[in-house]
């Protein structure tokens, strides 16, 4: 099988400081790539990348190459908002519009419209049923979404970016500030997901990343230590530095 | 770096580990002591001790499940714990061999010797040697000494077949021999357990130095 994404010596600069060095790495399709790290290992910088989102602040340059489905995202002619539709987003921090749950679901695919891109209406349930939603919202698709509860809301901040139908997405501690059973709600929708998107999924929680992905990416201080099957880097990983960081003993 | 909580529990599980070897060992030691020089009194004590390493057992599991469910270690911390549960259940195993022993000295310790004992104590010296290595192996973190202990396992089983070879004969020439032939069959196949579950352990030590696992003569790991 073909690359979804692969990195060929990318690194990011903010002024003269590195915080990506040189990455190689290849993402396939229909799996859960788990990027784990400590504070300040490039993780989110990584994330960011693939949808180009750090050059949305100056200082910010970029060097080496980032291809999807064999295309070069900075390439001078990539359009940045169509590949930010193919590569949708989840924050931290749930942000819902301040808006019903249903116009939250909707609004992407209506500004998407504007670009010349068709919506269906459809495309509330279907999406709210794949980031498991759907059973507690039904019935109150037209109340606020600053009403539902922080695992609801990061639930429809994942229907939100499903909405745009995007063939990756890009997870940055979804699950932070959640409680566990709303966490096992979020990873159970990641591993039905899988089954049609690419998943990248950046975790401070190395459990998470254990239990949910397939392989797992270990950056430390913006280079990329080690990647490998999520079974081998956490029964046997190569590299001491990973060890010591999935052990607990630093980070 | 200050030594985390969870690296203290994992000492002194080992440490409850070394002193369950410590008592297995002497066990098996004795067992054949107790064998060789007819002495039923050691024998007899003996039971005590496996008493010991049973409760020891018990105690370790329950270290290592609840180790396990609080820390959901990773990597090398669970490797050892794996290992040290599947260590755990073979030491208890060898220490039930080592009671087959005693239970068969006390009964030959009441009978006439059936021949000289020439084979059975270099076979218990060759099984106990290879137990001895394979906790050092453990202890030191040492795969190159557990392979080595991996590879004497076809030795040991040699030697039984050449006691049991022996003994047949003498069962065959006379009809009386057979109880006493009998128990010392039965202690040599004991003591070929303890050569097996004693290259178990040096397995395990493998997988919990190098992530390999050697078993079966298949190999697997990274």
């Amino acid at each position: 099988m073909p690359d979804k994404i692969a990195l060929n010596k990318f690194s990011v600069h903010y002024g003269p400081d590195p915080l990506l060095q040189e990455i190689d790495l290849e993402i396939q399709s229909n799996q859960i790539l788990g990027v784990i790290g400590p504070s300040g290992s490039g993780k989110t910088t990584f994330l960011r990348a693939l949808n180009r989102m750090n050059e949305l602040q100056p200082g910010f340059t970029a060097s080496g190459r980032i291809m999807l489905d064999g295309e070069d995202i900075y390439g001078l002619d990539y359009d940045a908002v169509s590949l930010r539709k193919k590569v949708g987003m989840v924050f931290a921090m749930p942000v819902p519009l301040p808006m019903s749950i249903h116009e939250n679901i909707i609004y992407g695919p209506k500004l998407s419209a504007g670009r010349g891109w068709k919506y269906d209406e459809a495309v509330v349930e279907s999406s709210l049923k794949a980031a498991f939603l759907w059973d507690e919202v039904r019935d109150r698709l037209k109340t606020s979404a600053l009403r539902l509860s922080g695992g609801q809301q990061q639930r429809l901040c994942l229907a939100r970016t499903l909405a745009l139908e995007p063939e990756v997405i890009l997870l940055d501690e979804p699950c932070s500030g959640l409680d566990p059973v709303s966490t096992a709600k979020i990873e159970e929708a990641l591993t039905i997901l899988k089954e049609r998107y690419t998943v990248i999924l950046v975790t401070n929680n190395t459990k998470q990343a254990a239990r949910v992905a397939d392989r797992t990416a270990f950056f430390l201080m913006g280079k990329l230590v080690e990647e490998g099957t999520t079974q081998q880097m956490f029964t046997a990983p190569k590299d001491k530095r990973t060890s010591d960081y999935i052990t607990g003993r630093f980070g | 770096m200050e030594q985390r909580h969870f690296d203290r529990e994992l000492l002194e599980l080992k440490e409850k580990l070394l002193l369950m070897a410590a008592k297995v060992e002497q066990l098996i030691k004795q067992s054949v002591e107790a064998l060789i020089k007819k002495d039923a009194a050691l024998a007899q004590s003996l039971f005590a001790l496996d008493k010991e390493v049973d409760k020891l057992e018990i105690d370790i599991e329950e270290d290592a499940i609840a180790l396990i469910a609080r820390h959901q270690p990773a990597a090398g911390d669970l490797r050892f714990l794996i290992g040290a549960i599947k260590i755990n259940n073979d030491l208890e195993r060898i220490s039930d061999h080592g009671v087959n022993i005693a239970q068969s000295a006390i009964r030959l310790a009441a009978q006439p010797d059936l021949k000289p004992l020439i084979d059975i104590p270099r076979m218990a010296e060759f099984s106990i040697g290879m137990l001895k290595d394979s906790l050092d192996s453990f202890v030191n973190n040492d795969p190159d000494k557990a392979r080595a202990v991996c590879r004497s396992d076809d030795k040991v089983d040699d030697l039984k077949d050449q006691i049991f070879r022996e003994l047949l004969t003498y069962m065959m020439e006379k009809q009386d021999s057979i109880g006493r032939a009998m128990d010392l069959i039965l202690v040599s196949r004991n003591l070929e357990r303890v050569a097996d579950l004693s290259t178990n352990i040096s397995e395990e030590e493998i997988y919990i130095s190098e992530a390999k696992i050697v078993k079966h003569n298949v190999q697997k790991g990274k």
